[in-house]
């Protein structure tokens, strides 16, 4: 269970980042959270993972409080940042330290197996592609069996074909372990394939707004009119999250063309 | 073209000039056209190399000089790796001595030599000291930079699996720094041969500086020519020696063939 509790966070210049977050995530459930770029996304998650220290208020995994990074919460950055200095295996492995050597090396395959880079463990990052560093990264994630996974825009960088078949891969390793993952992303069918729950953030300060229950069973089917009704009711969440003041406006096609 | 082709040809080109002018300069001399008294034929010089050679002179005064650079290396890398980690981390160590280190570079460092003769006389240790100062230099820069420009999003990393101190160092600074730190202790190897010179020109009974003065004094331009081949060629040995044992070491660098 990951609890979020009135966090703010202000820096030292004045900028309020956030203000009064309160979030709570179920064990294996899965949140997308969205929101235009600046409303305090990735602050959020880089106080949940205890990389930064949080103004007020507090986190909680299973009741314990976040102040540093936990070995129960793992984090995926929006760039691969595997060490260019050791082979793919070695990254996979890099949270195993104080794990013996043959479980490490078990836990390594069985991790490349399922993201599919089996004969790639002797070989260096920078000779892998965008995609599969990235596939990398978040198998050296989940082989230390987090409890709270965080995604920073994890897949932003890559293109569409190849970002498709990274969610397929997220899934499947999170049906595996289940853990509680929250996701960061700018890209609302991106939310809409993965989470059960999308929360919309609102900037300046950054705070949440709606949240959107999505509600398919998974796998969950792109092109069927059930999704896209789902990706259209956060489409309207992230919309009125956007223009506060203003009576809500005519979605028509030129109006959302932006939120692509 | 085949790539060996053309490798090839270039290697042939790159030998017309220095091969066209000393067969030239043999058979001026031979025939009498030139006295060779100041600049003696190839073949005059190669005799000269072997009689070196085989009276074990040749042998004495290498030993001699890679002593003294390995020495003057040796003492030189350690203050320069030890100083420049100081100040990358130690940001009050930086302000209390970088600035004074930055001044004394600026000091062409054969400046020293009137003064390290005056202290300690002109046996080993002022040799030994201006070539540590020459090597020191370089690795100083070297390492001082190379600390202050890791990625802090790998060191990030390291936070997020909550590495101590040490193990921060261990597994995330010293492979980060490692690259620069071998360019620094190439050059500051280039810059050991140099300053060997220099220290043997100030008063030596042996040592490839003493066969290049003591060819001046005697007027043996033939010596001086024999010092200076073999000059190129230790000191070419001893580059593709460090290069040949640190490669290991940056076999995941893309670009360590062409920066090394």
């Amino acid at each position: 269970m990951l609890t979020v509790d009135a966090l703010s966070k202000t820096y030292a210049d004045g900028t309020q980042a956030l203000s009064g977050i309160g979030l709570s995530v179920a064990p294996g459930e899965i949140v997308a959270l969205i929101g235009g770029s600046g409303c305090g996304k990735t602050t959020l998650l880089r106080l949940i993972a205890g990389l930064d220290r949080a103004s007020a208020g507090r986190v909680q995994v299973d009741g314990e409080t976040i102040r540093e990074p936990h070995p129960s919460v793992g984090v995926v950055f929006q760039e691969p940042r595997l060490l260019p200095w050791l082979t793919v295996a070695d990254n996979v492995g890099f949270g195993l330290a104080d794990v013996g050597r043959a479980e490490r090396r078990a836990r390594v395959v069985r991790a490349l197996e399922r993201i599919g880079l089996s004969e790639y463990g002797r070989r260096w990052p920078r000779e892998l592609s965008g995609g599969q560093q990235q596939r990398v990264a978040i198998a050296r994630a989940f082989v230390p069996q987090p409890r709270v996974l965080l995604l920073d825009e994890p897949f932003s960088a890559l293109d569409a074909f190849t970002r498709r078949g990274l969610h397929d891969q997220l899934l499947d390793l999170w049906a595996e372990s289940k853990p509680t993952i929250l996701i960061v992303t700018h890209d609302v069918g991106e939310a809409v394939t993965l989470a059960d729950r999308v929360v919309v953030m609102r900037p300046r300060p950054g705070r949440l707004d709606e949240t959107v229950a999505i509600g398919l069973a998974r796998p969950r089917d792109p092109v069927s009119a059930r999704f896209e009704e789902a990706v259209r009711r956060v489409m309207a969440a992230l919309d009125r999250s956007l223009r506060p003041a203003k009576p809500r406006r005519d979605l028509s096609p030129e109006g959302r063309a932006g939120w692509w | 073209m085949p790539p060996l082709r053309r490798g090839g040809l270039a290697v042939v080109l790159a030998l017309v000039l220095p091969v066209t002018l000393a067969l030239g300069w043999e058979v001026a001399v031979d025939t009498g056209a030139a006295s060779g008294r100041l600049l003696p034929p190839p073949s005059r010089i190669g005799a000269t190399l072997a009689d070196l050679a085989a009276s074990g002179d040749l042998l004495t005064h290498v030993a001699a000089t890679l002593v003294r650079v390995g020495l003057g290396f040796l003492c030189g890398a350690a203050a320069g790796i030890l100083a420049g980690a100081a100040v990358a981390m130690l940001p009050a160590v930086r302000r209390l001595i970088d600035p004074s280190l930055q001044a004394l570079r600026a000091v062409p460092s054969l400046a020293w030599v009137p003064l390290f003769i005056l202290w300690f006389g002109i046996l080993e240790t002022p040799k030994i000291l201006l070539i540590a100062v020459g090597v020191f230099f370089p690795v100083y820069v070297g390492v001082s930079g190379a600390i202050a420009s890791v990625d802090r999003k790998l060191v990030e990393v390291g936070r997020v699996y909550r590495l101590s101190r040490l193990a921060l160092a261990r597994r995330i600074l010293l492979p980060a720094v490692l690259p620069a730190t071998l360019v620094g202790l190439r050059t500051g190897l280039g810059l050991g041969f140099l300053f060997v010179v220099a220290a043997e020109l100030m008063g030596a009974s042996e040592g490839l500086g003493y066969l290049l003065v003591d060819g001046q004094q005697f007027g043996k331009p033939d010596q001086i020519l024999a010092a200076i081949i073999a000059f190129a060629l230790v000191g070419k040995l001893a580059d593709t020696v460090l290069v040949a044992l640190t490669r290991p070491l940056t076999r995941w660098q893309d670009t360590v063939r062409e920066s090394l």
